[in-house]
């Protein structure tokens, strides 16, 4: 041999392996980073909520209805067009009132309850809505149940999305054909006619709001997931490990699966963000979130009869919100292919 | 004595590859620091660029014709009857290119366009550089293709390129560069993708156009046998930079360069006494001088039988019409016997059956019909468990070891595995041992366990392949093309290292290859396929010297030898 290199070689350290080469890709992304940043800090915001120290009392009504954000300051004080309250002690009409004997019991037993007067605000930061509930804290519960139901309902396409592809792809034949026939009935149905469907099956709620876009989203994953395992299972890798005996298990979910990775995962990030703006759309059309829940959707369904009055800034909110979020993830995702693709390895 | 053509002095080639810590990233692809290269081409011409991958051959001949990616840089001066090509505008170059300068590519299927049939490709270039009509060009087009010996050539203006072989895709390749009568040729590895005899016809019709047009040809090749038949001129180059250049009968017969020479010693040859090992081009460097020639040990005739074969068949069937099916049948009735420690050689042009063959054996296709006996056990008559045992036994090495490894699996994790399924070790811990002595054994440092197969060249990918099939302690490895995507010289590493193994281990292997000198130095017998059928079987010695069939001698025919001293009479 004339390469039989000097034993004794000191051990090296383990090679920088693929999450760890993407990570470093990643870090060298200003815009990656920055996005991840908001994204970081949305999900503190939404363990914050979760946990109940963060717009936990979103329910209260802490405001005069529909009191405007703080930088526009408070209503100006409307003419009534009432009478004015005369001046001066009322008239005596003791005589012809036939409960004016009872007053004063009544008196003396309403004296016996304390009533407080709660001093509702006249301003909120990002304003009330219409029963006065602050607006911010409903934008940040609303954050909580609309990413939840979006990335749930993003891992449910993209596991049965990976699951169907893997083995369509992959045993071919009448699995395949099977899987063909089952994913062209739920293409061939206008999707939201099948969320009509499941929903009007499932009764509203979170989990349903789930279901139904896991159940309907999951097309788009099994397609590519489908394609990506024909062209690998034939690779020779895949051949040299069915000619070492590993089993077709095996070969699927250790050899391949994590060969095609960044294609799920990829995909489940667009899954997300299209689900958030879905979830926001069901809601709208009153089949997402319940009522005693605030979801973004559930904000701008309310804000489209509060706009005919003037009061914009729950639509505000809501739509800062949700832009700021989907924004961030959707670049944050773009970020990650880039860092994970490995065709782009030995180019840098 | 002819006009100076093309003149390349001190070219250099970089590229820009990003910035690392703001300090500018650039690689050198072409020329060593200040050092560039240089050659010349006269008219009427053929110059040859040989070298290695990596040597920067390609990158030359493209940067003629800016044909680069867009991260490069040229620097130097490339002169085209005088005119400096670095230093023309775009427009200019697009004039050039084409009209003047013509260029075929390696493979002729990816550089035609698939959607317009080839008649419309060739008028193409007659109409934008000659602007000609388009019945002219469409009868200037047949022309051409008659020209370059396309049969009915009237007819397959018509044809989609797939519905053309290889070799007459690059023969309307060569019609399109010739459309405008060029006076140079770029012609890079244009053999490469082709069979033997196909090669054999290209290579000739190349020499032919040439005389005729009164042309220059740049032929860029890695196969000095290719290059010593067709070449007045050869420049070897490695690492970026002109080792030696020459005339070839001064390249082939008295090399100066230590190089040239190890190149010229490390292939395997056609004639001569069979060498026990061959030379790698480093120990050629290092210590040159006639390689030692050590006899081979003679092997023993009566080793018993591992594998035998018989009349092995396997078939696909293509989907015709809606309900139609016809069969296609692959490999047809192959017969052998294999002894422990013995190599049999496959040879054959693409599409004889030889990887399916291979692949049947390893039942990764289901045969059709026939017996594969292991050991004297039919494998295909073992139940699952049984089978699962037997897999262990007979292994396979694929052609393409940037293929063949899983990407996100370290080298360590690639070699464990095997031992994992098959419960070979009683832990971990002395799996991995056994791997690290495995990577010894092949040649690897064993720090190489923890890395990633995108940190290694193509032959050492390709010894670690060999490493995982060894892991199971097989007894027959099948080596499907497993030297042919390598260099020369990591070729005759590979080579070596099989030979080792095999006298050590006493592993019998099935060599499936399309090159005759390869499969003459590692075989004992050699088996011809031909569309499926086994054409001739006989021992390597006696096919070369006395093939019985037409087929064998004219695929021996076809075979490059290099540069040959004009016979005086």
């Amino acid at each position: 041999m004339s390469a039989v290199l000097a034993d004794g070689a000191a051990w090296a350290p383990a090679s920088e392996g693929v999450w760890r080469a993407a990570w470093r890709r990643l870090r060298s992304d200003r815009v990656g980073m920055f996005c991840l940043a908001v994204v970081a800090a949305f999900a503190a915001m939404i363990v914050l909520s979760a946990l109940g120290l963060l717009a936990g009392g979103w329910q209260r009504e802490v405001g005069v209805p529909n009191a405007p954000p703080s930088f526009v300051g408070p209503r100006a004080a409307e003419a009534t067009g009432a009478i004015d309250v005369p001046k001066g002690p009322n008239a005596d009409l003791s005589e012809v009132d036939p409960l004016a004997p009872r007053y004063k019991e009544w008196d003396a037993r309403a004296a016996r309850f304390r009533t407080v007067e709660l001093a509702k605000l006249e301003t909120l930061p990002l304003g009330a809505d219409r029963l006065g509930r602050d607006v911010l804290s409903k934008a940040i519960k609303g954050t909580e149940i609309s990413v939840f139901v979006g990335v749930m309902a993003a891992l449910v396409a993209t596991l049965i999305g990976t699951l169907l592809g893997a083995f369509a792809g992959f045993l071919g034949g009448r699995v395949g054909d099977l899987l063909e026939w089952l994913y062209n009935v739920f293409t061939s149905i206008p999707g939201i006619l099948l969320i009509f469907a499941f929903a009007a099956v499932f009764g509203r709620g979170i989990g349903t709001v789930v279901l139904i876009l896991g159940l309907t989203g999951w097309t788009g994953v099994y397609r590519l997931v489908r394609a990506e395992f024909m062209k690998h299972a034939v690779r020779d890798y895949v051949r040299a490990a069915q000619a070492i005996g590993a089993s077709a298990a095996s070969r699927m979910f250790r050899h391949i699966l994590p060969n095609v990775s960044h294609v799920i995962l990829v995909q489940l990030s667009i899954l997300t963000v299209g689900f958030i703006k879905a979830e926001v759309i069901l809601s709208y059309l009153g089949l997402g979130v319940p009522v005693d829940q605030v979801s973004w959707g559930t904000m701008l369904a309310e804000a489209q009869s509060e706009l005919l009055l003037g009061h914009w800034w729950q639509l505000a909110a809501a739509t800062l919100f949700m832009a700021s979020f989907v924004t961030a993830f959707s670049l944050l995702t773009d970020a990650l292919r880039d860092a994970l693709d490995p065709k782009l390895r030995g180019l840098e | 004595m002819s006009e100076l053509l093309l003149s390349i002095q001190d070219l250099r080639v970089a590229f820009r590859m990003g910035t690392q810590n703001g300090v500018a990233q650039r690689a050198e692809a072409v020329g060593r620091g200040a050092e560039g290269i240089g050659f010349d081409i006269s008219e009427n011409c053929t110059l040859a660029l040989v070298g290695e991958s990596g040597s920067g051959k390609s990158l030359t001949a493209m940067s003629i014709v800016n044909l680069l990616p867009d991260n490069a840089e040229r620097a130097g001066r490339i002169l085209y009857r005088g005119q400096d090509l670095l230093r023309v505008d775009a427009a200019h170059m697009r004039a050039l290119r084409g009209r003047e300068i013509a260029c075929v590519f390696q493979d002729p299927m990816s550089s035609l366009n698939p959607v317009l049939p080839v008649g419309r490709q060739l008028c193409e270039p007659l109409q934008t550089h000659l602007r000609m009509s388009t019945r002219q060009a469409l009868e200037r087009a047949e022309a051409l293709l008659a020209e370059v010996g396309m049969p009915e050539p009237k007819r397959r203006l018509a044809a989609y390129p797939h519905e053309l072989s290889g070799g007459q895709q690059q023969r309307v390749m060569i019609a399109m560069a010739l459309a405008c009568e060029p006076k140079l040729l770029i012609a890079d590895e244009p053999t490469t993708a082709l069979d033997v005899t196909i090669q054999r016809q290209i290579l000739e019709l190349l020499a032919s156009l040439k005389a005729r047009h009164r042309m220059s040809l740049l032929f860029i090749s890695h196969d000095l046998g290719v290059v010593g038949e067709i070449a007045d001129q050869v420049v070897v180059m490695r690492h970026g930079l002109v080792r030696e250049r020459g005339p070839v009968a001064q390249i082939f017969a008295a090399p100066r360069d230590a190089y040239t020479r190890a190149l010229l010693a490390c292939r395997p040859a056609l004639s001569g006494p069979p060498p026990a090992r061959l030379r790698v081009i480093d120990e050629h460097m290092a210590a040159p001088g006639s390689p030692a020639v050590a006899a081979r040990p003679a092997k023993d005739s009566n080793a018993p039988v591992i594998l035998e074969v018989r009349s092995l068949a396997k078939s696909f069937w293509l989907r015709q019409g809606v309900f139609g099916k016809r069969e296609f049948k692959a490999v047809q009735g192959v017969s052998f016997q294999l002894r422990r420690g013995h190599t049999l050689g496959v040879v054959g042009e693409s599409g004889s059956g030889k990887t399916t063959m291979g692949l049947t054996l390893l039942r990764l296709h289901e045969p059709t019909h026939g017996e594969v006996l292991l050991d004297g056990r039919n494998l295909n008559s073992l139940d699952a468990g049984e089978r699962h045992a037997m897999r262990r036994r007979i292994q396979i090495v694929f052609q393409n070891p940037y293929a063949s490894l899983n990407p996100r699996f370290t080298i360590g994790q690639t070699l464990v595995e095997p031992m994992a399924i098959h419960g070979i070790g009683a832990s971990l811990a002395e799996r991995e041992q056994r791997a690290r002595e495995l990577l010894r054994k092949v040649g690897l440092q064993a720090s190489a366990f923890a890395r990633y197969p995108h940190e290694f060249s193509g032959g050492q990918r390709q010894r670690v392949a060999i490493a995982r099939c060894l892991t199971l302690q097989p007894e027959v490895l099948v080596l499907d093309e497993a030297v042919s995507a390598l260099d020369v010289s990591v070729q005759a590493q590979v080579l070596n290292l099989l030979r080792d193994l095999q006298d050590e281990l006493g592993l019998a292997y099935v060599f499936i290859s399309h090159d005759l000198g390869v499969v003459r130095f590692i075989s004992d017998e050699v088996l011809v396929m031909k569309d499926g059928l086994v054409v001739e079987q006989a021992s390597a010695e006696q096919i070369l010297a006395a093939p019985k069939q037409d087929y064998t001698r004219k695929l021996l025919a076809a075979v490059p030898r290099g540069w040959r001293a004009p016979v005086t009479p």
